[in-house]
This record gives C-alpha cells, sequence and structure tokens, in this order.
C-alpha cells in the first residue's frame, strides 16, 4: 500500500496577470518517483517551483490552494518557507555549482550556513552525500578544486549531492539532464532511481524516455492543467485522454 | 581601391595607434625608472627629509604615511561600498536606487581637489588641524563610487540561479547574499578594490589641504602626515637639485606600486579563470 506524501489541492498559480497553472490536484506518493511531462510552457517547472514555495520569490507571482506534505500546508501562515526548502532540495535545470567554492564547499556550504559547526559531522555528511550522488569516486582526490573544474555532468551530480546534504525528504528535478550529454544522463537517472529509496522524488522532464525509464507515476501537464496522471505504465500504454495520446505519439509537443 | 589594399590600409592604422598608445606607457615608466632608479638607494627608504640645505635624507615618513592614510581609507570606504553595491544590485528596481546610483556617478565624476577642499570644511576646519585622518577621509570618498560600481556590476552578473540554488537550500535572503552570492562575485570586487587602491595611491590634490604634508614622523592620526605624491610634488618644484633627485625616486616607488597592485588583480582574476 502506497502512502501519500505530498497531497496538491485545488492549487492555481500565476505570474502578473498570466495564470500558469489551473486548479491542479493530484497525490503524489513516497519513495516514488514522479515525473511530470509536458510541453514547453504548461507550468511543469513552475508546479515543482510551489512545492518548494521557490515561485513566490519571483516578484509579481501569486497562487491559490493548498500544498500538503505530510498533511501539513505548507502555505499555512504559520509556516517558515525556509524550513520547507530545506526539507524539499531542488536540483535546476543547467548546473550551477557556486563557482567560486571548492568542491567540498559547494556540499558543505548548505550546512554550514543552516548553522552545523562540527567539522567532523560535516565531513560525513559531506562524503555521503558525494557518494549518493554518484561522484564521490571522481573527486575524491580533489575535494578542494573549484567545483568550475569539473564537467556538465560533474557539476550536476555535484548539485544533486548539494540539495541531498541537507537531508531532504523530498527532491524536485527540474529537467536536470536537459543540458547534458547521453551519458551523464544515464548516471543521473541511475542516481535519481536510487534515491527513492530514501526519498520522495519528484522529475520534470520533455524527453518522455527519461519518464519512461526513471518514473513510478506519470502526470501530464498541458497549458496548465492536470490532464492525465496515473502509474507510468499505464499513462504510456493506455493512456485514458485523447491529448496525452496525441502528446505521447508526437502528434504537438 | 581593392579590397585587399582596404584591408591593408587599416590594419596599418590600427598598428599606428597602437604603437602610439604603447610608446606613451614605455615613455613615461622608462623615463621614470631612468631618471628614479639611479636616484634611489637605502637612505630613500629609512631616512627621514634632511633640512633644508644639507644633502640625503629619504622619505620613509611619506612611504608610511602614503601607506596609513590609504589603508584607512581603504578601512572607511570597502565596508560602505560593497554595502551600496549589494543595494544597488539587490533592489535595483527601487526609484532610492536610481538615486543612488546618479549620486555615485556625479561622486566619481567630481574632480579631487574639490573633495580635498570639502573635507577640509568638513574634517579640518572644526578640527583646527590637518590630519591623516582628514587625508584618508578625502581618498575614501574617491574610492566609495569605484567600489559600489564594481560591486553592483559583479552582482549583476551572476546568473539568477546561483541565487536561487541558495534559497532553494533553506537559507534566508541576507545569508544568500553575503555568503554565497559576494562569495561568487569576490574576485571582481576584490579586483576593484585593488584598481582604486592603486588610483588612490597617487591622488595628490585631495591631500594638499587634508593630510598637509610633513617633514618628521606623524606621531599620530591626528596630526598632519607626509604622502608621497605629496612629497614628489614639494621636491619637484623645488629650486635643489638634490630635491628633484629625490623627487624622481619618489615616482619609481610610486609607480612600482601601482604596477604590483595592477599585477595582483590580474592574477586574482585568472586564479577563479
Amino acid at each position: 500500500m502506497e502512502s501519500i506524501k505530498i497531497k496538491i489541492e485545488n492549487f492555481s498559480a500565476w505570474y502578473g496577470e498570466h495564470q500558469v497553472l489551473k486548479n491542479i490536484s493530484f497525490d503524489i506518493y513516497k519513495n516514488k518517483v514522479t515525473a511530470i511531462i509536458g510541453p514547453s510552457g504548461c507550468g511543469k517547472s513552475t508546479l515543482i517551483r510551489c512545492i518548494n514555495r521557490l515561485h513566490e520569490v519571483v516578484p509579481q507571482t501569486k497562487i491559490n490552494g493548498k500544498i500538503y506534505i505530510d498533511e501539513k500546508n505548507i502555505y499555512d501562515p504559520d509556516v517558515d518557507p525556509m524550513e520547507i526548502r530545506k526539507k524539499v532540495g531542488m536540483v535546476f535545470q543547467q548546473p550551477n555549482p557556486f563557482p567560486t567554492m571548492t568542491i567540498f564547499d559547494n556540499v558543505a556550504i548548505g550546512l554550514k550556513l543552516n548553522g552545523l559547526r562540527d567539522k567532523k559531522q560535516i565531513y560525513e555528511i559531506v562524503i555521503q552525500a558525494l557518494n549518493e550522488a554518484g561522484l564521490y569516486e571522481e573527486v575524491k582526490n580533489k575535494l578542494d578544486a573549484y567545483a568550475t573544474r569539473l564537467s556538465g555532468g560533474q557539476q550536476q551530480r555535484l548539485c544533486i549531492a548539494r540539495a541531498l546534504a541537507l537531508r531532504p525528504e523530498i527532491i524536485l528535478f527540474d529537467e536536470p539532464c536537459s543540458a547534458l550529454d547521453p551519458i551523464s544522463t544515464a548516471k543521473i537517472e541511475d542516481t535519481i532511481v536510487k534515491l527513492k529509496e530514501n526519498h520522495t522524488v519528484i522529475i520534470v522532464t520533455h524527453n518522455l524516455q527519461q519518464a519512461a525509464r526513471v518514473a513510478d507515476y506519470t502526470a501530464f501537464l498541458f497549458l496548465g492543467e492536470l490532464i492525465e496522471y496515473g502509474p507510468t505504465n499505464s499513462l504510456f500504454t493506455a493512456p485514458k485522454m485523447k491529448k496525452t495520446e496525441e502528446y505521447i505519439r508526437g502528434v504537438f509537443g | 581601391m581593392n579590397r585587399k589594399l582596404k584591408d591593408k590600409i587599416f590594419r596599418f592604422i590600427i598598428y599606428i595607434s597602437v604603437c602610439v598608445v604603447v610608446f606613451v606607457f614605455l615613455f613615461i615608466t622608462i623615463y621614470v625608472v631612468y631618471k628614479g632608479f639611479s636616484s634611489i638607494n637605502l637612505d630613500f627608504f629609512i631616512r627621514l627629509p634632511k633640512p633644508v640645505g644639507e644633502k640625503g635624507g629619504g622619505m620613509v615618513n611619506a612611504i608610511v604615511g602614503s601607506f596609513m592614510i590609504v589603508c584607512l581609507a581603504a578601512l572607511f570606504s570597502v565596508p560602505l561600498s560593497i554595502l551600496t553595491g549589494i543595494y544597488l544590485s539587490e533592489y535595483k528596481n527601487e526609484k532610492f536606487a536610481n538615486v543612488v546610483r546618479s549620486a555615485l556617478e556625479i561622486l566619481s565624476g567630481v574632480p579631487s581637489i574639490i573633495i580635498g577642499i570639502f573635507v577640509y570644511g568638513l574634517v579640518v576646519v572644526p578640527m583646527k588641524r590637518f590630519s591623516l585622518l582628514a587625508g584618508s577621509i578625502a581618498l575614501s570618498i574617491i574610492m566609495l563610487p569605484l567600489i559600489a560600481k564594481t560591486t553592483e556590476e559583479m552582482l549583476n552578473m551572476i546568473p539568477l540561479s546561483i541565487k536561487e540554488a541558495g534559497l532553494a537550500l533553506g537559507l534566508k535572503k541576507w545569508k544568500v547574499v553575503f555568503y554565497i552570492l559576494l562569495n561568487t562575485a569576490k574576485p571582481g570586487v576584490l579586483t576593484g578594490i585593488l584598481l582604486s587602491l592603486a588610483r588612490v595611491f597617487g591622488e595628490t590634490a585631495p591631500l594638499l589641504f587634508t593630510s598637509f604634508g610633513n617633514r618628521f614622523w606623524h606621531r599620530s592620526i591626528l596630526e598632519p602626515a607626509a604622502a608621497l605624491p605629496l612629497q614628489i610634488f614639494v621636491y619637484a618644484i623645488a629650486p635643489y637639485d638634490d630635491w628633484n633627485r629625490q623627487a624622481w625616486a619618489g615616482a619609481f616607488v610610486l609607480i612600482v606600486l601601482v604596477c604590483i597592485l595592477i599585477f595582483l588583480s590580474r592574477r586574482l582574476i585568472l586564479k577563479y579563470k
């Protein structure tokens, strides 16, 4: 029996006057990978940016509706967005390590700035995070090299390690492989699948094969509306909605 | 006229211009080195100026004075101007930010002698004394717009996703700004600081009626103090050969210092490339 980690309920979001999400409701299951697919501009990225409350840092945005994590609405007025962001890690579309920091510091900085002082403990968590991100073996001899020395794929795995260091329960991936070559992509997909053991993973992608490979559940968004949501297998092989079928067949998108 | 000939003429004009620029640089440097190097000796770095009429002596008080004035100026202006740069970059759309931006632009265009007069009126007259402190206040005003502008530009160059990565780690905005954005902008900001130091090291006009100059040691920052450019000015226009000689030595030291600062700033840029 699968338990619900995130419950999205009648959720809408705007950039200025433009409504990007229209009354979306669905449940995301614990320790599963959920993919969000759909054509460019359908609101995929906005949706996950609402799950860690990053949408609101852009001026003139607003939201309406509720998102529950473990049955607590994260948009309740008593919720501190910083606490949500620690619980919900994020990996971005372009690899964005902090360029003037070393590989080690890139992973440690979140811990340090969130108040962890114990050097030994920081070291252990950093190594563990690098391991989980599948990067440790490649960088173990150059932890004090600048992050910009790494290849694009390594930088993206460093960003995964940076997010993992805070021990988040949920990890959001915003098209994490769109700037990477196929080999780097494969490594990151491996990592994503391993992560679901201890995390709930949500990945935005416009690569349908990627969704099919990594995701247990898939949601199809079109023009800000949730068209279809279900187990990846049935969504790809027997879509219920005509729009979904057309998108999967490549009629548009 | 055919295409190739036009290309050749154009290249010729470019090369001539470049040669003129390089020649001016080389001429100044070689002339100062030639004149200064022969006059420089150990006494120059360790002795005070001799009384008028006596040969020898040095500029140790001016060298130390210059360093103290510039360091104190940096101490005043670096924190202020970095915070101003942060404000301009983080709140770029506020109306007041535009006011600040214009003010800084005007300030960087104000002739340095006017800044000297301003500090004379504001610090020297009320305190009833020329002082090293007044000199560093004048120089810090000159550094302010330079560093603030560089900080703003460097912060503006950072992609938005770096900032969002910081926020996504659950950090408060001020922590993201101070520990992540400022860190990312660090090479550029430090370069800006070094270049502004190089600039004010040679400033003479604002020191004329603030730190004033001194033929002896200043015993505190509240006393008039010697500075290299001031000493060069006084010695260069004096009717004594020995003083003229020492002025060249001072010019030489000043140019070497500026070269070192510029060299350091380039090293810094390369380090993070």
